[in-house]
């Protein structure tokens, strides 16, 4: 008979209608962002980065800054997108992006507020904005990993222009859509010009490489043995040894030297936004803390980059001090320019 | 509101209530003047249709200022490049790939579930309702972490089809317990083999009810974003998401989300033609009566192993996967008050998704069953519109007039349910319509002779008829409103989780162990409303 169904389903329904109703009271206490409180504003911060990742560190934020701090997790770009969409009625005061690329975008339609320069000068040069809206907070660096049942260590190339060649036809992996490779081609391309880059990405196209969804999906890939090379940043293979111990990990890690396009550094970062309104001082002390010793020394210890500010430095066994790292001397403003490095890729297919 | 006098029904009873029920005197002459006045859909229905019509036109509006954000040239330059037609080909390959191998596993098993002496048939059907609970990022993880080779077109099928398949075997199954079996053993009685009445005579009247599912499954292909991105097969979807995520820029993934509007229009007008005039509804004076099972004799043990292997890759592997995570990972960590919470959490918006979807659905679903004509057509259509698209745009859509013009409703409760409603829609009218079809309409005119007003006749008949086809849909939004991630992911109020945005967060965090749990609670949960319909017979 259908009645039992049917009158399961309504239950089930009736309760649903219900659940939602009642969390909405639960949560109605922390949603006076629009109204102001006492002391300092409650502070939204859309965070790009993962909620495993960076939770603890932006709890201690939140004591630190004196105020509610809401965070709302998504991915980069989506919440790009998202800050974009809602324009100057964002309820974000502060966003905290994977990647320099979102922020760029955010900073290029001026929906991000300048940062007072005691800030700024916290960070190198190289690694904030030339507009003076963003800051990154930590580094993360291009890397070529390797499986060392396949290839032996003095065997790995030094150059991404190696990885061209035929010894390794299909026999490498990299995460075409992923932001980091993009903003890495971007990076070959202010080096090196549109056409050596075009000529590298036909090249590793006609080499058979292969391509995968992200920096993890292409380590496992290396892991599995399924390619010898894979395109990544240093931190996945850290993450990954702090996930399975490093026993049970064969993949091994290869930094590039001589300022290879291939070992670009790029940051991830923060900017305020610029209709934050009276979430901006509660933002500004947000930042400012996220540049202090206790939370770069977390970047560097809990997510294995590399700390950009107070002179801290990083603890990770095995991971090349940051200054041993050869990298690509570049202007992370210059890599804004990744329309141009979508068109390109999408002109070779790989995208 | 009574409006009486603004339809003209001739033989119609005065105002209800003024007269006590006389019914008999105008009995026929109501009987048939109501089936022509039948072409014009009570307001009753009219006005809920349509507001749920232009609710799910929403997205469109939001692609229409975006992709002519700058000029009507740039859009076209964006849609008419080579790589659009190409991806274009991709797409629909795999859409056509994945539906034909649907509606072969379907079919089968729903035919020998309903149909046939097969043994532990019910249990068999319950079983293969159950891959309906994996989410397709879940699945395509799931066979890539065991078998990496398969990523490309031919994993992203399998993914896909696995994961979707149950949407043809539902609407099969209830249509297969719906026919008359009259016709069967009238074929065989002239001599023609079981498979041959298979063929001439069950499958023709299965064609709605198949084409219906296979046109929700061609949708979910064209809209799935998860399975292809990690099976690394690049089709439409992923290049509206690529071109959001590349470049910050939206027109171009406006102007290429408008080629999915179109795709789904003529998907959906494909379908309709496949539907042709098919009435399901028995309207002789036959009984209904089950069919006699159809015993299988030699082949029982052919038919045993397709069904265990069925099961065994669609529903016993990914389980197993998810097991052997849990038991190997060190990232796991079972945090059961998180995880309690979460599920909690997921089961009210996914139940509040499904009861709004299912309650807009309702009077589009009724039209469209009950009625003829361009405009009934047009608004089935305009319920389908978002459903090819990707969720992010939808889910973009809503940011964007959300912000604009409920701004106390953005980020709340409300708009992510609207969310859901929006990308849902089609599920709902689908097996709301196929419920009204097998409800013989005549019942309605007979109700209508008795001095019923369209809303009486809608309360008591329709709707009681319909119920159970109804609840099914239901369940089905309730299973796929608990899977939803994109849209969650940018219109849920700050700090809420469900199921499916903790799984994204584990994951891209690498952990997979950590992942394992709430993967697992969500395709438990989901199997509950999967299992009520495995069960369900009408």
């Amino acid at each position: 008979m259908p009645r039992p169904l049917a009158g399961r389903i309504t239950a089930l329904l009736a309760a649903g209608l219900l659940l939602p109703a009642l969390a909405a009271c639960g949560s109605d206490d922390n949603d006076g962002s629009g109204s102001g409180g006492d002391g300092d504003a409650a502070l939204v911060i859309y965070s790009g980065r993962n909620e495993k990742l960076v939770k603890p560190i932006l709890d201690q934020l939140e004591k630190a800054v004196g105020a509610d701090v809401e965070v709302r997790y998504g991915d980069s770009a989506e919440l790009a997108a998202q800050i974009l969409e809602e324009g100057d009625r964002t309820k974000a005061g502060l966003f905290f992006s994977q990647d320099a690329g979102a922020l760029g975008a955010l900073s290029r339609e001026g929906m991000l507020a300048k940062l007072p320069q005691a800030t700024l000068d916290k960070v190198d040069k190289a690694y904030r904005s030339g507009e003076g809206d963003w800051v990154g907070l930590s580094g993360r660096v291009r890397v070529i990993a390797y499986n060392p049942d396949d290839v032996a260590a003095d065997e790995v190339p030094d150059s991404v222009h190696d990885v061209v060649k035929p010894e390794w036809k299909g026999k490498v992996g990299f995460a075409p859509t992923n932001a980091s490779f993009q903003a890495f081609v971007t990076g070959m391309r202010v080096l090196e010009g549109d056409d050596a880059t075009r000529t590298w990405l036909e090249d590793l196209k006609a080499n058979g490489a292969k391509t995968y969804a992200n920096n993890l999906a292409t380590l496992d890939a290396v892991e599995a043995g399924e390619v010898s090379l894979g395109l990544v940043n240093h931190y996945y293979w850290y993450e990954r040894v702090a996930e399975k111990g490093e026993d049970e990990v064969d993949a091994k890690l290869h930094f590039l030297p001589g300022g290879d396009p291939g070992a670009l550094i790029n940051v991830a970062g923060a900017g305020i936004l610029a209709d934050s309104g009276e979430q901006n001082a509660t933002a500004r002390k947000a930042v400012d803390y996220l540049l202090s010793e206790k939370a770069q020394t977390y970047f560097a210890d809990t997510t294995k980059e590399y700390p950009l500010a107070a002179g801290v430095t990083s603890t990770v066994e095995g991971l090349p001090p940051f200054e041993s790292l050869e990298s690509p001397d570049i202007d992370l403003g210059r890599l804004e320019s990744l329309q141009e490095t979508l068109a390109m890729l999408q002109d070779v297919g790989l995208v | 509101m009574n409006t009486p006098e603004a339809t003209p029904r001739p033989g119609a009873t005065p105002r209800p209530g003024a007269t006590p029920r006389p019914g008999a005197t105008s009995r026929p002459a109501t009987g048939f003047a109501a089936r022509g006045a039948d072409r014009r859909p009570p307001l009753i229905l009219l006005v809920p249709a349509c507001a749920a019509a232009l609710f799910a036109l929403l997205p469109l509006g939001y692609l229409a200022v975006r992709a002519l954000e700058r000029g009507p040239a740039f859009a076209w330059k964006v849609v008419a490049d080579e790589r659009t037609l190409h991806l274009l080909g991709r797409s629909l390959g795999l859409t056509a790939v994945v539906v034909v191998a649907c509606g072969v596993l379907g079919v089968s098993m729903a035919w020998l579930t309903v149909r046939t002496a097969l043994p532990g048939a019910r249990a068999w059907s319950i079983a293969t309702t159950l891959p309906l609970a994996v989410p397709s990022y879940v699945a395509a993880f799931t066979w890539l972490s065991a078998e990496p080779d398969l990523a490309g077109f031919g994993g992203a099928a399998l993914a896909l089809t696995l994961v979707s398949f149950p949407y043809v075997q539902l609407p099969v199954a209830a249509a297969l317990r719906g026919i008359d079996p009259a016709q069967e053993e009238a074929a065989r009685s002239l001599g023609h083999g079981p498979l041959r009445t298979f063929l001439r005579v069950t499958l023709p009247q299965l064609r709605p009810a198949a084409a219906g599912g296979a046109l929700l499954v061609a949708l979910y292909v064209l809209s799935d974003f998860g399975a292809v991105s990690l099976m690394r097969y690049d089709t439409f979807t992923r290049a509206i998401h690529t071109s959001y995520r590349a470049s910050f820029d939206r027109t171009p993934a406006a102007a290429l989300s408008v080629v999915l509007v179109v795709m789904t229009v003529a998907l959906v007008a494909a379908e309709a033609r496949t539907r042709g005039r098919a009435g399901h509804a028995r309207t002789g004076g036959g009984t209904a009566r089950p069919a006699a099972p159809v015993p299988l004799g030699r082949w029982k043990s052919l038919a045993l192993l397709w069904c265990g292997a069925v099961v065994a890759v669609a529903v016993a592997f990914p389980l197993g996967t998810l097991g052997y995570w849990l038991t190997v990972g060190s990232s796991a960590t079972w945090d059961l008050g998180g995880l309690t919470e979460t599920a909690w959490a997921t089961l009210g918006v996914a139940a509040a998704g499904a009861a709004l979807t299912t309650a807009l659905a309702l009077p589009v679903g009724v039209i469209a069953a009950r009625h003829r004509g361009r405009g009934a057509r047009l608004l089935e259509q305009a319920a389908y519109a978002g459903h090819a698209l990707p969720g992010i745009t939808v889910a973009l859509s809503l940011v964007f007039f959300a912000v604009r013009y409920a701004y106390p409703l953005y980020q709340r409760l409300p708009l992510l349910v609207c969310a859901y409603a929006v990308l849902f829609l089609p599920i709902a009218v689908a097996a709301t319509r196929a419920a009204v079809l097998q409800a013989p309409p005549v019942l309605d005119d007979v109700a209508r002779s008795l001095g019923r007003r369209p809303w009486q006749v809608l309360r008591e008949v329709t709707v009681p008829l319909a119920a159970p086809g109804v609840a099914a849909g239901a369940a089905l939004t309730f299973v796929v409103c608990m899977k939803e991630l994109p849209a969650t992911l940018l219109l849920r109020p700050t700090g809420m989780d469900t199921l499916a945005t903790r799984l994204w967060t584990e994951t891209g965090a690498g952990s997979f162990a950590a992942a394992a749990p709430y993967a697992a609670a969500l395709i438990l949960l989901a199997a509950v409303p999967s299992y009520l319909l495995g069960r369900h017979r009408t």
